[in-house]
């Protein structure tokens, strides 16, 4: 099932001479339990695809399917309740509110949904344990390693069940070690059926996707095959 | 480094004498490769053995005689600008020429050439990684060798995209002569590579 689809979107920015070509004629479909990197330069237009993607931004010209719902004929209201109840997000600098624990962060978006407090507090504290975080629960994010804060992040894209996370430069602050720790939790999320889309201009990260699609000025040019098993690689070939 | 291919890249663009060929090659790859022009006349002499260049048949072998590259040849460039360099050792050197060769051959489009390859390296870069993913946690020598080519890789892919950007920056702001002096700095290093 497709939890994602763009379809033939567009996005320009400005009119007439000024026009900025954002995003042109794109098409991808993301699966549940799959993952997609979109590499490219910086200005090919990898935000601007999340951010549609994540219906903060409505393209200039065709659709956004989330689970199969088109999202242009929907009310701001249920595009948000849509946002909050299927998206999760995961930004570069973690974006954790400072006056909240790691434990109130996560459970944050459970809450604004209309879930009681006592159960977002256990979903919360259940979605740090499993990303092996539960003695840092009650810790403020200032408090937390950069590491540790990209995990709370994590748990809190996930929490509650979300079906589709969208990622920009999920590592991009963080050491090669936990770069891939963040991308090994990723990964574990979608083995869990999420369908997860990451943004980045790095080759290691978007080599942790089952796909990866490569922009340029706004247009999909290219992608890669599906992933021959590993096997090819150690299997020595002749004269070896 | 593949002299053939290069001479094939710069005959593709009309046809050209020998001596001609060798300056052209120099400049044309940054003179950090220099070439003697024995070198360039047998590469020569088995292309056209080989069909992919005729020679202008005066039946003069000196600098005079002229070459011209057959469809053959045109062929042969083609498939060899977009077949992968053999990445099992480090043949970085091979990728740079693809680049600059692609640079000189009429109707070559080089940012879809770099596309090629950038491609196929995060292909191979996703068969490692899930080795990674399924094995290395339990075996850290290999997690050190899958690592190593990860980072080899990704270092030709960084390659790759600031080729790709300075490319494009290029093409809106021609690069501005080099200043006398500078070339001799590039032929020591040619010798030291």
């Amino acid at each position: 099932m497709n939890v994602l689809e763009l379809r033939g979107v567009s996005k320009t920015y400005g009119a007439g001479p000024a026009t900025v070509h954002a995003l042109t004629d794109l098409n991808l479909s993301v699966q549940a339990g799959s993952m997609v990197a979109v590499m490219g330069p910086s200005g090919s237009g990898k935000s601007t695809l999340l951010t549609i993607a994540g219906s903060l931004e409505d393209p200039t010209d065709g659709d956004v399917l989330i689970g199969g719902t088109v999202l242009s004929g929907m009310s701001r209201n249920a595009k948000a309740r849509l946002r909050r109840r299927t998206i999760g997000y995961v930004f570069q600098d973690f974006n954790l509110l400072p006056g909240l624990t790691a434990a109130e962060n996560v459970a944050l978006p459970l809450e604004l949904d209309g879930v009681s407090a006592g159960k977002a507090r256990v979903a919360g504290l259940r979605a740090l344990e499993a990303l092996g975080l539960g003695e840092r629960a009650a810790q403020f994010p200032d408090q937390l390693s950069g590491g540790e804060r990209q995990r709370v992040a994590i748990a809190r894209a996930v929490v509650g069940e979300r079906g589709l996370l969208l990622a920009d430069e999920p590592s991009g602050a963080l050491d090669s070690v936990n770069a891939e720790e963040v991308m090994r939790l990723l990964h574990q999320a979608c083995r869990q059926g999420v369908a997860v889309v990451v943004v980045t201009h790095d080759a290691q990260l978007a080599s942790w996707a089952d796909r990866v699609v490569f922009l340029r000025d706004g247009r999909m040019v290219d992608q890669t095959s599906p992933r021959p098993g590993p096997e090819s690689l150690l299997t020595p070939g002749p004269g070896q | 480094m593949s002299v053939r291919h290069a001479l094939l890249a710069l005959l593709s663009e009309g046809p050209k004498y020998g001596l001609q060929l060798r300056e052209e090659f120099e400049a044309g790859t940054g003179e950090v490769w220099p070439l003697n022009v024995g070198q360039v006349y047998t590469t020569l002499q088995r292309l056209e053995r080989d069909g992919l260049v005729e020679s202008e048949g005066t039946g003069d072998d000196g600098p005079q005689k002229g070459f011209r590259i057959t469809a053959e040849g045109e062929h042969e460039l083609a498939a060899w600008l977009r077949t992968p360099p053999d990445l099992a050792s480090p043949p970085r050197d091979e990728l740079v020429m693809k680049v600059l060769v692609a640079l000189r051959v009429p109707g070559t489009d080089v940012h879809e050439v770099i596309q090629v390859h950038r491609r196929y390296l995060v292909e191979l870069m996703q068969q490692w990684t899930r080795i990674k993913e399924q094995e290395a946690e339990f075996d850290l020598s290999l997690g050190l060798v899958v690592d190593a080519e990860l980072f080899r890789l990704d270092a030709v892919t960084r390659w790759l995209d600031a080729a790709d950007g300075r490319l494009k920056r290029a093409a809106v702001e021609p690069p501005r002569p080099a200043p006398a002096g500078l070339p001799r700095l590039r032929r020591r290093m040619g010798v030291v590579r």
